[in-house]
């Protein structure tokens, strides 16, 4: 397979969700998300209660999907940075690391450079911890995740 | 690319819903969506131009139920169908762990289901993917319309490797459920198998 399975362990989970809570209180911002560029939801921290956080990673997912495109189209590597304002509510993505996406909401409360500043900060401790992430999914002598399911236990998921 | 979180339990998996224009991709999303318990779904989302043509995708988040503890969560995308969106259909495909092509089965439509087929697998290869080893159905629909080709002739024509197909009516949801279990099953068999083919 072209892409390997992304997996998230404990260790490293505790880990992103320090970081992002701890962007969250720096950058003064309402809510911080990471999500993988496939639009999975990561980690979220902040006053999340009233965002559709599913929708909101498929579309920024697919927003940095189609940034990458036009991207290749000017022959530039990647656009890592986005910036979107609005009247109340302001979004700030980052690609981290070319793998996950970092993103931050944030109203008049805040800057968008303290935002950048601290975004930066945080992008180069989640690159790393993304990094031993991959390499420990990747690694042969662990065991597929999910090689303890039977067909049963999957057919039965059907059965209604 | 699946997606396992061991510390929310869930598996997380893309589908994507390829096939030509105006052959019913929204259409599966659009029943899957009206007959789920609101519980099992979320959002459903269309990136849409003004007359409804699918510009970017559709999305429609949508759990499973449970397997030794773990939750499983599908993420149904749709691929814009017309030719033209070729670059966005490639993105869409990115971290695809199961495909489901739509067929139109209205004779008019031969070639643009050959196209599209066609289309599906040269997109896949440039991410380094192979339709023959991906977990792969074939949806025969609009079954209802006059003018439609035989079955055993789109079969032969669209699915000579024999993958699991299913005949459907998409407006009225003949055929939708069973093509989604068939490809959910086969990518949480795939799952178990590592995913690493």
């Amino acid at each position: 397979m072209a892409n390997p399975q992304m997996v998230m362990y404990e260790e490293e989970f505790n880990q992103i969700q320090a970081i992002v809570d701890r962007l969250v209180r720096e950058a003064n911002a309402e809510v911080v998300f990471i999500i993988d560029k496939n639009g999975q939801l990561i980690a979220a921290a902040g006053d999340t209660a009233d965002v559709d956080t599913t929708s909101l990673a498929s579309l920024t997912a697919g927003n940095i999907a189609a940034t990458g495109g036009i991207a290749k189209l000017l022959r530039e590597n990647e656009f890592t940075t986005q910036f979107h304002e609005g009247e109340r509510a302001n979004i700030h993505i980052q690609l981290v690391g070319n793998r996950v996406i970092l993103v931050v909401i944030f109203d008049n409360k805040t800057s968008l450079g303290l935002v950048r500043l601290r975004v930066k900060k945080s992008s180069e401790q989640l690159n790393g911890i993304f990094e031993r992430l991959l390499a420990k999914v990747e690694d042969p002598e662990r065991e597929a995740p999910f090689a303890e399911i039977t067909d049963d236990d999957i057919d039965n998921l059907f059965n209604d | 690319m699946s997606f396992i979180n061991y510390l929310s339990r869930e598996i997380n998996c893309k589908i994507v819903f390829y096939g030509p224009g105006l052959c019913g991709k929204t259409t599966n999303l659009q029943f899957i969506y009206n007959k789920t318990n609101p519980d099992a779904k979320g959002k459903m989302i269309s990136l849409a131009t003004e007359t409804e043509r699918t510009l970017f995708f559709d999305f429609l988040p949508l759990a499973l139920g449970e397997i030794r503890g773990f939750k499983t969560r599908f993420h149904l995308y749709t691929v814009p169908g017309q030719v033209f969106y070729d670059a966005s259909r490639k993105l869409i495909l990115k971290g695809v762990d199961g495909v489901v092509f739509v067929a139109d089965s209205q004779i008019a439509r031969t070639e643009a289901n050959i196209e599209s087929i066609e289309n599906l697998r040269t997109n896949l290869a440039e991410q380094g993917y192979s339709l023959d080893k991906l977990p792969y159905v074939v949806q025969y629909n609009k079954r209802d319309m006059p003018a439609i080709a035989p079955v055993e002739e789109l079969r032969a024509l669209l699915n000579p490797g024999g993958v699991p197909d299913f005949e459907a009516i998409a407006v009225s949801g003949q055929g939708v459920f069973d093509t989604l279990k068939a490809i959910a099953k086969l990518v949480l068999t795939e799952l178990k198998r590592g995913g690493r083919g």
